[in-house]
């Protein structure tokens, strides 16, 4: 396996029970740094594919090859951000941050002084003390971020994380996202169903079909997000992108 | 649970008890437990005789006249309390007490009031099933879907179409829950408020098999209530998950 | 005319309640409805009688020790069994189905046994408090096990916490709030039963006041009785609801 390769997955297929074929023989690589994006109708098996990666799911067969190792469970160098966010409602965000340190045993000073630091990143620093229900969906999900972050591995696994947050949110949480990669030499491996989420941000779409979930086509943007935000949105790279989605996706749409 | 690769389903494992009641039994370690087999033989046999047929005639009619009693009384007044404010901030407080209060206590003073017999025990009944029933009612009334009310009042629909066409339906849900709960208790009212009586019904028999040491009849009795109260429960539960399709849309 | 102010606030519907309740009864017993039926205020002085020449304190001694007793055994071996059965298959297998059963039957017939077994002292009425509360307890002790939040239990997996520390962090403080409130409706179940028990075998504590005054036809000291019983039983109850809510407020709840 390359290098430059963070994630690689080789012939996955996964039936559930009950005969539903998620996914057929997919065989993915991900590049490392870079923001890579599962695309697809619902029911095209995105989110059970990131969950295999994740290793939270097993597969019926294929592997996952992760920095040149295979896996076949949860490790250290993957967080995942989850789409209805997976926050313990008895815990401060503070604590909520630091989870991911608390489950490897790290003492509550050190393990508190990191959280504090992405809670900060994360615009939310005067929400330490705060529950969960007292937040907007928004910043809900900037604590499951700030959580991901904390445990500083290498690749970010994200599940629909904007799918619960209203539109103009979205927006701003996109941009500060590609902000916060900027700073952060990260693998985003990033599962949505928006098509203009997956062209704007994107280095890397997959676009599946669904059932079964198979690869239909990979793109590569090549949008310069060194622009300013609204600048690629008018960008005419940028719509071209989210119309070659559309046309592609257009079929599998009832 | 697994064996040989095969999924048993859960509703087995009461053989496997009664299977060990059988051992126990048959190994005479104590007489107040009989082997299984022989309670059931003396189910079928005790089932048959009039004495028994008589007590269940009187508890099933007392059972059936304090519940009917009680859904009459608690559906209304569980409207009521929903609808109307100051119902609500004048009665809510007595039936959450009476929801969860000793009940049981409250027997000997019917006793001494309606006088000992079956009507005593219909009042336990009563007084045993109507507070969840009120209290479920007023739940479900008062969640009752906001926008459907909304709806039909955008079109033009009267008052008692309100009531009929949306609300009714909207809390069927928690109106069948309150139902369910209340048989539950109802049962327990029927038994607890026979069994302070003493003189009669199911509850009669309990005390007469006790008393005379007839543990297999006493156990087998036990058998039969408890099959009945989970049948009366089991089904309203049916009767629950067939509207379930609705209540899960909300 | 009340001020407009006033029919917003909370005690004056309480009062308004009292006053509704007991001036019901006090009329329903002056008409009177029965010569068994006395009115609030009669009721109220044998109350108050009672309370003073000692004999209901010495008889709540002895009511509420057994119902402690029998709390207490099924919060722990009750909560427990419960939790063993939430986490593991096997036991759930082997034990859900009784539990059902239970849960639904009217375990008081059991009570008349009870007395064979273990005569009428002390520990016929803990068994009967812990026949009624255990069903309840351990079912919603279980409950709360299988519901916790399977996004939860995938969350701590992906960190990759361990099976203890998820049980411990995640599955616990989930159900934390349903046992508790199990604890509640067995205390419940438990003051029924402990009631029963003093009515039907044992002829000591509030059971025996009952009965007794009712046997010799005082009847507001029968309903003194009565009442009092009914009251500590709201009374600690509602307690429990708001340590609840104290301990665990709506924005924290996990279930």
């Amino acid at each position: 396996m390359q290098n430059d390769t963070a994630v690689e997955v080789r012939n996955i297929s996964k039936i559930y029970s009950g005969n539903v074929e998620a996914l057929r023989e997919v065989s993915l690589a991900f590049p490392r740094g870079k923001l890579c994006t599962l695309l697809g109708p619902s029911g095209c098996g995105k989110t059970t594919l990131l969950k295999i990666i994740a290793g939270l799911i097993p597969a019926n067969s294929g592997e996952v090859w992760v920095n040149g190792r295979q896996v076949d469970g949860p490790g250290p160098e993957r967080a995942f951000v989850f789409q209805d966010f997976a926050l313990l409602p008895w815990a401060t965000v503070l604590r909520n941050v630091a989870f991911g340190l608390e489950l490897r045993g790290m003492p509550p000073e050190q393990r508190n002084e990191i959280a504090r630091k992405h809670i900060a990143e994360v615009g939310l620093a005067a929400f330490e003390a705060s529950y969960p229900n007292q937040l907007s969906g928004g910043m809900r999900q900037r604590v499951g971020l700030a959580r991901a972050l904390a445990v500083n591995a290498d690749i970010i696994l994200m599940d629909e994380p904007f799918s619960a947050i209203d539109e103009q949110t979205r927006r701003k949480f996109q941009e500060e996202l590609l902000d916060l990669l900027k700073h952060h030499r990260k693998t985003v491996i990033f599962v949505t169903h928006s098509i203009e989420e997956a062209a704007y941000l994107s280095d890397q779409i997959t676009l599946l079909s669904p059932r079964p979930g198979r690869v239909a086509k990979t793109i590569a943007p090549g949008i310069d997000h060194s622009r300013g935000p609204d600048e690629i949105r008018r960008d005419k790279h940028y719509l071209d992108t989210v119309d070659e989605i559309w046309q592609m996706l257009k079929q599998y749409v009832d | 649970m697994t064996l040989f690769g095969r999924n048993i389903p859960i509703a087995f494992s009461l053989f496997v008890w009664f299977g060990l009641w059988e051992i126990v039994g048959r190994s005479g370690f104590s007489s107040f437990i009989p082997p299984f087999s022989k309670v059931i033989e003396t189910a079928f046999v005790i089932a048959q005789t009039g004495k028994f047929a008589a007590a269940a005639a009187i508890s099933l009619r007392s059972f059936a006249a304090g519940m009917a009693l009680a859904i009459v009384v608690g559906l209304p007044l569980g409207f009521l309390m929903a609808r109307v404010a100051f119902a609500r901030r004048l009665l809510g407080m007595w039936v959450n007490i009476f929801v969860s209060a000793p009940i049981s206590a409250l027997v000997p003073l019917l006793m001494a009031v309606v006088g000992i017999g079956e009507t005593t025990v219909v009042v336990t009944v009563f007084l045993f099933a109507v507070f969840v029933i009120v209290l479920d009612t007023q739940v479900g009334v008062q969640h009752a879907d906001r926008s459907l009310v909304e709806m039909a009042r955008s079109f033009g629909a009267r008052r008692s179409q309100i009531y009929t066409k949306v609300l009714i339906l909207s809390a069927l849900p928690e109106i069948l829950a309150g139902l369910r709960l209340g048989a539950i208790r109802g049962v327990k009212g029927v038994v607890i408020g026979q069994l302070l009586v003493a003189i009669i019904g199911v509850g009669e028999l309990f005390e007469l098999y006790s008393k005379h040491f007839l543990m297999e009849e006493f156990w087998a009795l036990v058998m039969i209530v408890f099959l009945f109260a989970f049948a009366i429960s089991e089904s309203l539960a049916a009767l629950e998950r067939k509207v379930e399709y609705y209540a899960g849309s909300r | 005319m009340p001020r407009p102010g006033i029919t917003s606030s909370p005690l004056f519907w309480q009062l308004a309640s009292f006053a509704l309740f007991f001036g019901a009864w006090e009329i329903a017993g002056r008409w009177p409805v029965s010569a068994a039926f006395p009115p609030f205020s009669a009721t109220l002085l044998a109350l108050l009688e009672m309370i003073g020449d000692g004999s209901l304190g010495k008889a709540y001694v002895s009511t509420l020790q057994p119902l402690l007793i029998g709390i207490a055994i099924c919060g722990v071996a009750g909560i427990g069994f419960g939790i063993g059965m939430g986490l593991s298959r096997t036991v759930e297998w082997f034990t859900l189905p009784v539990f059902i059963i239970l849960q639904a039957a009217p375990m008081a017939a059991i009570i008349p046994l009870i007395t064979y077994l273990y005569g009428i002292g002390l520990t016929s009425k803990v068994l009967a408090v812990i026949f009624l509360a255990a069903p309840v307890v351990v079912m919603n002790s279980y409950k709360g096990i299988r519901n916790a939040n399977p996004s939860l239990i995938q969350m701590c997996r992906s960190f990759q916490g361990s099976r203890r520390q998820e049980i411990l962090k995640i599955i616990l403080p989930h159900a934390a709030a349903l046992i508790f409130t199990g604890l509640r409706l067995g205390l419940a179940m438990g003051f029924i039963g402990v009631v029963i028990a003093e009515l039907l075998i044992t002829p000591t504590g509030i059971g025996d006041l009952i009965t007794y005054h009712s046997s010799v036809a005082d009847y507001p000291q029968m309903f003194a009785a009565i009442s009092s019983i009914i009251l500590i039983a709201a009374v600690s109850l509602h307690a429990l609801e708001r340590v609840e809510r104290r301990l665990f407020p709506a924005e924290i709840r996990g279930s």
